[in-house]
């Protein structure tokens, strides 16, 4: 409640009287101080400044005129003014904090704002769900020592088949709907191709992921003629299925952050002997049965196996002093289970509506 | 492939349940993608002896049948079926009786006469056959369940197998991969030596042994064509989802899914001279079972006669030649065919076959193919007579594969494995498998079945105890290994830094196609030959990209059309790009711009983004180089992009600044192209080499400057064709050892400027490193840069 009194209220002493006696000292420093407390300005209190120690204010009068006085008073009343000065000093500068305190306060009440009006400017953008889900995969895998190589996807017969031992004519090649530009050039149709480019200019030890993008001519609700991999060799002495059964145990129970259920069924690849398919429980129905598992309780993430003596012949590595193992997997196929994308081709249409789902 | 449980059990002495044989399936590499029952459920459903049959009084199509169901009252049912007889044992459904399509058999009258329930036919019980009543065994007994008879709550059990696996294409090689899984007996079908009872031969000559090493014929003449194949041959061919089609046909078909060799049956009265197997010739034509008629090329084994071709081999067989109602004279064919010589025929004629898809993967090289012909004349002739010739076998000893013996290591095993497995687990297993197994010394000599050629080298032979020990019984270990850490060039940027600059931009990522609309490639990079695709998946995605546009402005078509108005997209990704014939697959960074500048908001005064808001973009992606200086946008023109908005970006070359090379463009798409391709509005669109962006200089310290530097503020007006980079190099030029910096701030065109000119206003930031500027020294900067401004420009100086 702001009080504010007339400034006749300020000033009960006539600046024009005589001699003021020392127990009217008493009664101007009490009325000095009353005068200070109730002004509500800093304009008011600086007028009160003036009145009672300004240049021609009556503490500094009185103070001039103790020569007046006689001089056995004199010190005996200096020291009375004095007081009643500085106790009048320390009352205005005590006010003065209250009243800037108070006109900071109404100053920035002034400049309040709606702080729940959203923030200005550029808003930022954000990745594709299939770079993201390789970012991690490259990011668990790099931090058990994993590099990752690369290689290009307009391949030649050779790396893509030949020499991971799927000669001309092959059943597997079946299995493999292979885009070809020519008898010796198509689109790679797994990333395993990196595998012999990099076993083609390295020696072991190896320790690599490999991803990027693969072709296959299918296109469904879960085939895309366009998909990535990530594709992992390790070849070095002593490297066993044991140990690659525990490497992709490690990586899909952090990739899916849960203590997955996993199996490794026999299955069929040229480039591996022996060879697995791994199966995890249903991320979807635990094991239940339900459409995505197509009731089997298993969702198939991933094939891998020991790497196939053949392949290293070809490459002239020795297969009596090394071992390998290999893996890959589909990336889509772990993005559509980690974030429950029913629908493959979602990844490459493009609609915004889809890829801000995953900033 | 589907196999009958109940089938499967009669060959091996199974301990477990259907669920547990099914688990066991798949965990052993053969993997159940399905289960299903024989027959869908229906009950009540009995056996019928038909004893009396008299016609109905009130419809001339139908009669009145009395039924022996094995008890005491026989029933009085009303029928309609042609082919119903006294004696013939047929399914009866009771009273109460629910059958597949749902029909509740319910007392009723038909027309006047009390029916006591129905006679069913094959379709009725959900199997296949003739409309008819279904015939049953005449061994069975009125009243037995017709389920029971029929083993109907067989469960049919589909699995897929893995193109290593041929051997599993028949019940014999599962039953063996079965018992073997399970440590029990196998009984493998026995089959006789059928004695010839004519001298019928006919001659066979095989011309490619290499494709066709053994080739087994048999004549067999005076079969009864029109036999009905028995019922429990026929339904053991339903539930592989094999046709019946006639015996001469079902037999073949039965020994493929019993022994797993496919077979043909020919018309004998068709071939003409003798058996020829060899590849197809310029000029061979031939009309398939199918009805198709093929011009096979010269990699293709045909079976012909004097005459031509009679089928493709182990493929399809031709019309003509094919066994039909009237045939009298069967040629019987069970023959050798390596996969090399069908492999990825089939394919190439779109005939994928039982037949085909078993040779392929290759059969048993061994003595099925006399085992075959043998049971085929066993189950032919007990169904349809005739007397049968003597077997007809020519072949190449040469040319048949031999099953090598593989030495096998006890400490390979563990060294693949990472982990044990006795001796007696390792021989028990291989034995199980048929293998001949030896010990020599320190090690194995295993010699496979000549079932499966899948197995050559020791790990093969590793793989087969391990699958039937079980994957999951191998212990998951930690790796072990000998690390060193990777280089990380500080003087690269990595593609992920780029992209988080982009994200934070506003930018989304986007993945599109490598393959593209040959139309859109055109229009954006009409100068390019694009990499075309002999076989594209559709003609909109037929040649590989030359940039990254085609599928970015696709994309911003498409959600144009989805009411997203504001884009911000890129994509990094390779480039097929022809030069010399020689192609490159270098790595891009592009991206497209269209719409409002900001995203729609408050208290801002939005604007459409146009060429500088992209550039600056750029210039974020450029400054990760701490060389943003070494860039240059020089005014260029591109086929894709307006030509007064389109600017080449360059890099200098670090050993010879006066050199640069092209690392990307940056434009608007061009308004023709924007309006054909069906684009709303401007876009702006940019593409940059990524590995010319990515190397960047080791920050290297200088000492921090103590001396205050000065600005000079100068406007001055140039022709307008005069552009801010020659401003800017010109002031370089000029400016000596004291500039260290020159800001754009203003640029103006009106009042005051003439027409055709322009005004601009910079602060020149100078400083000295070793002393406090003077007056004289800052203005005999600004007057040289002044007068070169003059000179080298013809800028007026503006007060």
């Amino acid at each position: 409640m702001g009080v504010r009194k007339s400034s006749l209220v300020l000033f009960p002493f006539s600046t024009t009287g005589g001699h003021i006696l020392v127990d009217t000292l008493s009664e101007l420093s009490q009325s000095a101080q009353a005068g200070i407390a109730n002004t509500s300005s800093l304009a008011e209190l600086d007028m009160l400044r003036v009145f009672y120690l300004g240049k021609k204010g009556i503490l500094t009068k009185r103070l001039r005129e103790l020569g007046l006085l006689p001089s056995e008073q004199r010190r005996e009343a200096g020291q009375a003014i004095n007081y009643v000065k500085q106790t009048v000093e320390a009352a205005i500068s005590a006010r003065r904090n209250v009243l800037e305190a108070v006109a900071l306060d109404v100053n920035l009440a002034s400049e309040a704002i709606d702080v729940t009006l959203p923030g200005r400017g550029q808003k930022p953008g954000g990745y594709h769900p299939i770079s993201r889900t390789l970012s991690r995969i490259e990011d668990l895998f790099s931090r058990i020592g994993f590099s990752v190589a690369e290689g290009p996807e307009v391949e030649d017969d050779f790396r893509n088949f030949e020499a991971l031992n799927i000669p001309k004519h092959h059943a597997a090649r079946a299995m493999h709907d292979t885009f070809y530009f020519d008898d010796h050039t198509l689109l790679r149709t797994h990333t395993s191709s990196v595998q012999i480019r990099v076993m083609e200019c390295q020696k072991p030890p190896l320790r690599f992921i490999a991803s990027g993008r693969v072709y296959r001519c299918d296109s469904d609700l879960t085939h895309s003629p366009m998909f990535h991999q990530v594709e992992g060799l390790v070849v070095d002495n002593g490297v066993n299925f044991a140990e690659l059964k525990g490497v992709l145990n490690d990586f899909l129970s952090n990739f899916f952050e849960c203590n997955l259920l996993m199996r490794f069924r026999p299955s069929y690849f040229p480039f591996t002997e022996p060879s697995a398919e791994v199966d995890i429980r249903c991320v979807v129905c635990s094991g239940d049965g339900c459409r995505i598992c197509k009731d089997s309780g298993w969702l198939e993430v991933l094939g891998c196996g020991m790497v196939h003596p053949s392949v290293f012949e070809r490459l002239g590595i020795d297969n009596e002093s090394y071992t390998g193992y290999a893996f890959g997997m589909g990336i889509e196929r772990l993005a559509m289970l980690r974030y429950g994308v029913k629908d493959i081709r979602l990844f490459f249409e493009n609609d915004l509506r889809f890829l801000e789902q995953f900033r | 492939m589907k196999v009958s449980e109940y089938w499967l059990r009669e060959w091996v002495d199974l301990k477990i349940s259907s669920t547990e044989l099914v688990a066991q399936m798949t965990m052993a590499g053969l993997e159940v993608v399905g289960v299903t029952t024989a027959a869908p459920p229906f009950e009540q459903v009995v056996v019928g002896r038909l004893v009396e049959l008299t016609p109905h009084p009130n419809a001339d199509r139908l009669s009145i049948v009395i039924v022996d169901i094995g008890t005491s009252d026989f029933l009085r049912i009303v029928c309609g079926a042609p082919n119903a007889a006294v004696g013939m044992h047929v399914p009866t459904a009771l009273i109460g009786a629910v059958l597949p399509c749902g029909l509740k058999i319910k007392p009723s009258k038909i027309r006047g006469i009390q029916s006591q329930g129905m006679l069913c036919s094959a379709q009725e019980l959900g199997l296949e056959g003739s409309e008819g009543l279904l015939a049953l065994p005449v061994n069975s007994y009125p009243g037995q369940s017709v389920r029971q008879l029929l083993e109907l709550d067989d469960s049919l059990i589909e699995i897929e197998l893995a193109p290593n696996r041929g051997d599993c294409l028949c019940m014999e090689g599962i039953a063996r991969e079965i018992a073997a899984l399970n440590r029990c007996e196998f009984h493998q079908q026995s089959v006789d030596m059928i004695a010839p009872v004519s001298d019928a031969v006919f001659p066979i000559s095989l011309l490619n042994p290499a494709d066709c090493p053994r080739y087994i014929g048999r004549v067999i003449r005076g079969v009864d064509s029109t036999a009905e194949t028995p019922l429990w041959m026929r339904e053991r061919l339903r539930r592989a989802d094999i046709r019946a089609l006639g015996p001469l046909v079902d037999v073949t078909n039965y020994v493929m899914l019993e022994l797993g060799q496919p077979m043909h049956a020919f018309d004998l009265s068709r071939l003409i001279g003798g058996i020829e197997v060899r590849r197809a010739q310029p000029g061979d034509r031939l009309k398939l079972l199918n009805g198709v008629i093929v011009e096979p090329d010269t990699e293709t084994l045909l079976i012909a006669d004097r005459n031509g071709p009679l089928a493709i081999a182990g493929i399809m067989g031709g019309e003509i030649s094919s066994c039909t109602g009237t045939t009298r004279d069967v040629f019987l064919e069970s023959a050798l065919f390596l996969p090399t010589s069908i492999a990825g025929r089939a394919r190439r004629y779109g005939l994928q076959t039982d037949s085909s898809y078993r040779f392929e993967r290759g059969i048993d090289t061994g003595s099925l193919q006399r085992r075959a012909i043998e049971r085929a004349t066993q189950l032919l002739t007990a169904i349809t007579g005739g007397n049968p010739g003597p077997i007809i076998e020519e072949v190449f000893q040469d040319y048949l594969p031999m099953q090598q013996t593989i030495i096998l290591r006890p400490e390979r095993i563990e060294k693949l494995l990472g982990m044990k497995v006795s001796v007696s687990e390792v021989e028990e297993t291989l034995c199980r498998l048929n293998m001949i197994v030896s010990f020599e010394c320190n090690h194995w000599c295993v010699i496979p079945p000549s079932s499966r050629s899948d197995i050559t080298i020791e790990a093969d032979i590793i793989e087969e105890i391990v699958r039937v020990h079980g994957y999951e019984h191998i212990p998951s270990n930690r790796p072990l290994a000998l690390l060193s850490m990777t280089p990380q060039p500080e003087g690269l940027i990595s593609l992920e830094q780029f992209k988080s600059i982009l994200v934070q931009r506003g930018f989304q990522e986007a993945i599109t196609y490598s393959f593209v609309d040959p139309v859109f490639q055109k229009y954006l990079d009409p100068e390019s030959k694009p990499l075309a695709l002999a076989n594209p998946i559709s003609i909109d995605l037929a040649v590989m990209r030359t940039n990254l546009w085609p599928g970015l402005l696709k994309a911003v078509i498409y959600n144009q059309n989805r009411q997203q108005t504001r884009l911000r997209l890129f994509e990094c990704g390779s480039n097929f790009i022809l030069a010399d014939d020689l192609l490159q697959q270098d790595i891009y960074l592009g991206g497209v711009a269209a719409g409002c500048l900001l995203p729609e908001q408050w208290g801002i005064r939005n604007k459409l983004v146009d060429f500088y808001d992209l550039k600056s973009d750029i210039e974020a992606l450029l400054s990760l180089t701490g060389e943003l200086q070494s860039f240059e946008f020089c005014a260029a023109q591109h086929p894709a992009l307006n030509p007064g908005q389109s600017a080449r970006i360059r890099r200098k070359v670090v050993s010879d600044i006066q050199q640069s090379v092209p690392i990307g463009w940056i434009g608007a798409l061009h308004s023709y192209i924007a309006r054909k391709l069906g684009i709303k509005g401007d876009v702006f669109v940019f593409e940059l080499l990524l590995k010319g962006i990515q190397r960047m200089g080791i920050p290297g310290f200088m000492d921090l400057h103590k001396f205050p530097f000065s600005r000079r503020d100068i406007a001055f007006s140039v022709d307008e064709t005069v552009t801010a980079q020659s401003v800017y190099d010109c002031i370089r030029q000029h400016g000596g050892e004291l500039l260290r910096e020159v800001r754009f701030f203003d640029i103006y065109r009106g009042t005051g400027v003439p027409n055709g000119r322009k005004s601009l206003a910079l602060g020149l930031i100078l400083q000295d490193f070793s002393c406090n500027l003077t007056d004289h020294m800052i203005e005999e900067t600004i007057s040289g840069i002044i007068s070169g401004l003059i000179e080298d420009l013809d800028a007026t100086l503006r007060i």
